[in-house]
């Protein structure tokens, strides 16, 4: 590695782009593979960092501060850029002051995602500028340019990476850091910023003249590129994907897009008349290839390369010469190895209650989304941030009676916080019957373990105001409301059981930290240990699916050797080592075979 | 293109996938190579089957390993060692952690940790080196390094010197963590020699 160079993620070579770019100001949501990016810029000095409640209020906060004349920087996951749709299309029509850049993190393959979205999409639908780095080194170069044509175009610009530009680490460089050529200040221009259909009009002409002069910039642009090579077959590319076609055929000559909208419209043409056959290879949707085949020319994309899931070198190689397709090692039948909640997690004690309880769960997003596979199996639907509440809404509303006592919505602190209080405040508004219970671990740990507006610390962790969840629920009309601790089932399930024969709206607040909190895992964890010879192999606790505790079946000559009865099939075992001594198995024991070690 | 190579890194979330592909990731860059890694983050990361993927050579285009390309597969787990077959090729090589770790279904006795998993990896003309690197670790003083004793018997099979790869872990692991991890990259070293 060169003197000087560094080994970065996209993500960190992001942040460190947007500090070179002089970036000031910045709000985001997390959301994988989004979130090291505005964590890393919180390290850096003189840019403000906040973790907003939704990515909507985020991107909002960076147009204010672009408005104020600094450059600002707004980010999020492609199903966050969902929620800051609305912002997106009209402050197309404003335009910026200070540069403005939105980042979206989009996760072919859904590694991390309930849906898989193509957000370039939302360029043309927005009728914004997008950048498309294919690696960390290209990411931090393209960021500095998208800010440079965000001030110069008077535009927002929209910037894309994906999984494996996010999360692939590379070798990248330090550049000089640079400012913004506008000066910081209140100016008013309603004119401009003021969206009355009157005003909205002038500025919808002045959104088409600004995308004309954008298309005759891209054709000069050098990172919309021709590499040289074989002209019998030419490639148009862009993102991860050109990475792929390099490998896969690297006698070919490629045009390079690293803006992705608005097209080259003239490179292209000219890059096509120059080839024999024209292909595109693009992850997920034919954006590139529908664009072009409406400009009238002839290409080939999505007939040959999946439009599901990511592509690789070998998929790349393969759709294009399907003959390439590799023999590959058979794998043997292994047992799965999905993931699960931690041990010691504070969700595993709710969900397990609602395994026992007959009820329809109307889940949501976060690490508690594990509720739904076995053996805890306890979660009917996940949509996206914030239908637990409104589902369950919907359904006691189209059931009536028949839903009472029957409706559970579960949801995390940041995800109520995101977008589960409007639902509340319409539940209560339009007089529901259902139960919600609010799974408050202190975080927002899906993402590993942001701070949010109910923990009490901001994205540095400096002290910052912490919501009071019960006076919240309280002041939207809410006058069931109560507090378990989720460890302790027996009192929880009793607790969940009482709220559901109530009628109206019912909270519960489920109060325990999350294990992986810093200041949790600097504690002592004094775990819980197994009196062996007490255990009847009643597989209580074995159900419970905590890593820690594993079932160890027994023949029935181990049974008697052990001193059990012969029927005994097996035993439970804690591992020590992994326990993180919570204490849900040992309520649910019924014949004193759990102990806190050392009692 | 001679001085390329592929290493795949398998096992389970939490085991310190990361920062073994990272000091590994260090010592070739050192060694002047380009590369770059691909990781998952995120909900794979609670517990469940992860990976790392490292490339290194002149110059490295993808970050990703093409299936049937991997030279070598850095096995965490013992069942995360077949799992990634499929990665591999004849004359790869192997390096496996033996420790098991149970996947919920065998946790909760649905079904039983498959018996002798490493012939099918055997049986395809693949080198296995067996290390115990939980045992090596918790010699060495800490459990928690048995990820770099793996990463000890990696470096056999690296491009770059032993000394090499102990000098970034003198640079790169928090002071505190230094002694402890030289001792777990020894033992892993001289277990996979
Ligand atoms: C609109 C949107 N933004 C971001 C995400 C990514 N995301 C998934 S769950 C989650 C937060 C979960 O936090 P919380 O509700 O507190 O539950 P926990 O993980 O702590 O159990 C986030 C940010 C998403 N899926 N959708
Ligand atoms: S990270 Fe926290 S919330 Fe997520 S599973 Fe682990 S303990 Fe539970
Ligand atoms: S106390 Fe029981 S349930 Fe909690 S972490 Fe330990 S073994 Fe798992």
């Amino acid at each position: 590695m060169k003197q000087g160079a560094l080994w970065y993620s996209g993500n960190e070579a992001i942040a460190l782009g947007a500090y070179e770019a002089g970036v000031k100001v910045a709000s985001g949501y997390p959301g994988t593979p989004s979130t090291e990016v505005m964590e890393n810029l919180s390290r850096y000095e003189g840019v403000y960092t906040e973790w907003a409640p939704n990515e909507k209020v985020g991107l909002e906060v960076a147009l204010g501060a672009s408005f104020a004349g600094v450059r600002a920087f707004a980010t999020m996951k492609h199903v966050g850029l969902n929620v800051a749709a609305d912002p997106l299309f009209t402050a197309a029509y404003t335009g910026v002051r200070g540069g403005l850049v939105i980042l979206v993190a989009d996760d072919p393959e859904m590694h991390s995602s309930q849906n898989e979205q193509d957000s370039r999409n939302y360029a043309f639908a927005a009728k914004l500028p997008m950048f498309e780095p294919s690696d960390p080194a290209e990411a931090k170069e393209f960021l500095k340019l998208a800010y440079q044509l965000s001030e110069e175009f008077d535009t927002p610009v929209m910037f894309r990476t994906t999984t494996r530009i996010a999360h692939v680490k590379g070798v990248i460089e330090r550049g000089e850091v640079e400012c913004s050529t506008v000066a910081p200040g209140i100016e008013k221009n309603p004119q401009k910023l003021v969206m009355l259909p009157g005003h909205a009009r002038m500025r919808r002409v002045a959104l088409e003249e600004r995308m004309a002069r954008l298309r005759a910039h891209v054709e000069t642009l050098p990172c919309n590129r021709v590499e040289e090579g074989d002209r019998s077959r030419g490639f148009i590319t862009s993102s991860v994907s050109y990475l792929y076609v390099k490998e896969a055929f690297p006698e070919a000559a490629v045009l390079k897009l690293g803006v992705c909208w608005p097209l080259p419209e003239q490179k292209i043409r000219a890059f096509a008349a120059s080839v024999d056959e024209l292909i595109v290879v693009e992850e997920l949707d034919p954006f590139l290839e529908i664009h072009i085949k409406a400009m009238g020319i002839a290409c080939r994309g999505k007939e040959l390369v999946p439009n599901r899931g990511e592509l690789n070198t070998a998929i790349v190689r393969a759709a294009i010469d399907p003959a390439s397709t590799p023999e590959l090692l058979p794998a043997p039948q292994l047992p799965m190895r999905p993931p699960n909640m931690c041990a010691g997690c504070p969700h595993r004690g709710i969900f397990y209650n609602l395994s026992k309880m007959k009820v329809f769960v109307s889940g949501d997003i976060g690490c508690y989304t594990l509720g739904a596979l076995p053996p805890l199996a306890a979660m009917d639907s996940c949509v996206c941030m914030g239908a637990a509440v409104t589902v369950a809404h919907g359904m006691a509303k189209a059931l009536g009676d028949a839903g009472r006592g029957k409706l559970v919505s579960v949801i995390g602190d940041s995800t109520f916080i995101h977008s589960g209080i409007t639902g509340l405040i319409n539940s209560v508004y339009n007089g529901s019957s259902s139960l919600l219970m609010i799974l408050d671990n202190r975080i927002t740990a899906m993402t590993g373990q942001q701070n949010n507006p109910a923990s009490g610390y901001n994205i540095k962790g400096e002290a910052a105001n912490a919501i009071d969840l019960e006076q919240l629920c309280r002041a939207v009309g809410v006058t069931d409301i109560s507090v378990v601790n989720p460890h302790q089932i027996p009192e929880a399930r009793q607790a969940m059981n009482e709220a559901l024969e109530r009628d109206g709206v019912s909270v519960i607040i489920s109060r325990a930290p999350c294990v992986l909190l810093p200041e949790i895992k600097r504690q002592t964890v004094v775990p819980y240990v197994n009196c062996l010879e007490n255990c009847t192999g009643c597989r209580a606790c074995v159900g419970l699916g905590c890593p820690a505790i594993s079932w160890q079946a027994l023949t029935p000559e181990e049974a008697v050797a052990r001193g059990y009865r012969e029927k005994q099939k097996g035993y439970a075992l804690i591992n020590e080592v992994q326990c993180n001594g919570c204490g849900q198995c040992q309520t649910l024991c019924k014949f004193d075979a759990i102990v806190r070690k050392g009692e | 293109m001679p001085g390329t190579g592929n290493i795949l890194f398998s096992g389970v979330g939490g085991q310190g996938i990361l920062l073994a592909s990272e000091i590994t990731a260090y010592a070739l860059l050192e060694a002047g190579y380009d590369a770059k890694k691909s990781e998952v983050h995120g909900m794979a990361q609670r517990g469940g089957s992860v990976t790392a993927q490292l490339r290194y050579g002149d110059r490295v285009y993808s970050p990703l390993i093409e299936p049937g390309r991997a030279d070598l597969l850095v096995a965490f787990e013992l069942m995360e060692a077949p799992r990634y077959l499929p990665f591999l090729h004849a004359g790869s090589r192997v390096i496996v952690n033996t420790q098991k770790i149970l996947p919920p279904s065998v946790a909760t006795g649905l079904t039983s940790y498959p018996e002798d998993v490493l012939a099918a990896v055997r049986a395809c003309d693949i080198q296995v080196v067996e290390i115990d690197a939980f045992a090596l670790a918790r010699e060495a003083g800490e459990v928690k390094a048995a990820n770099v004793v793996m990463v000890g018997a990696l470096s056999h099979f690296l491009p770059v010197d032993a000394a090499a790869c102990e000098a970034i872990i003198n640079t790169r692991v928090p002071e505190r963590f230094r002694e402890v991890n030289l001792r777990a990259f020894a033992a892993g070293r001289a277990a996979g020699a």
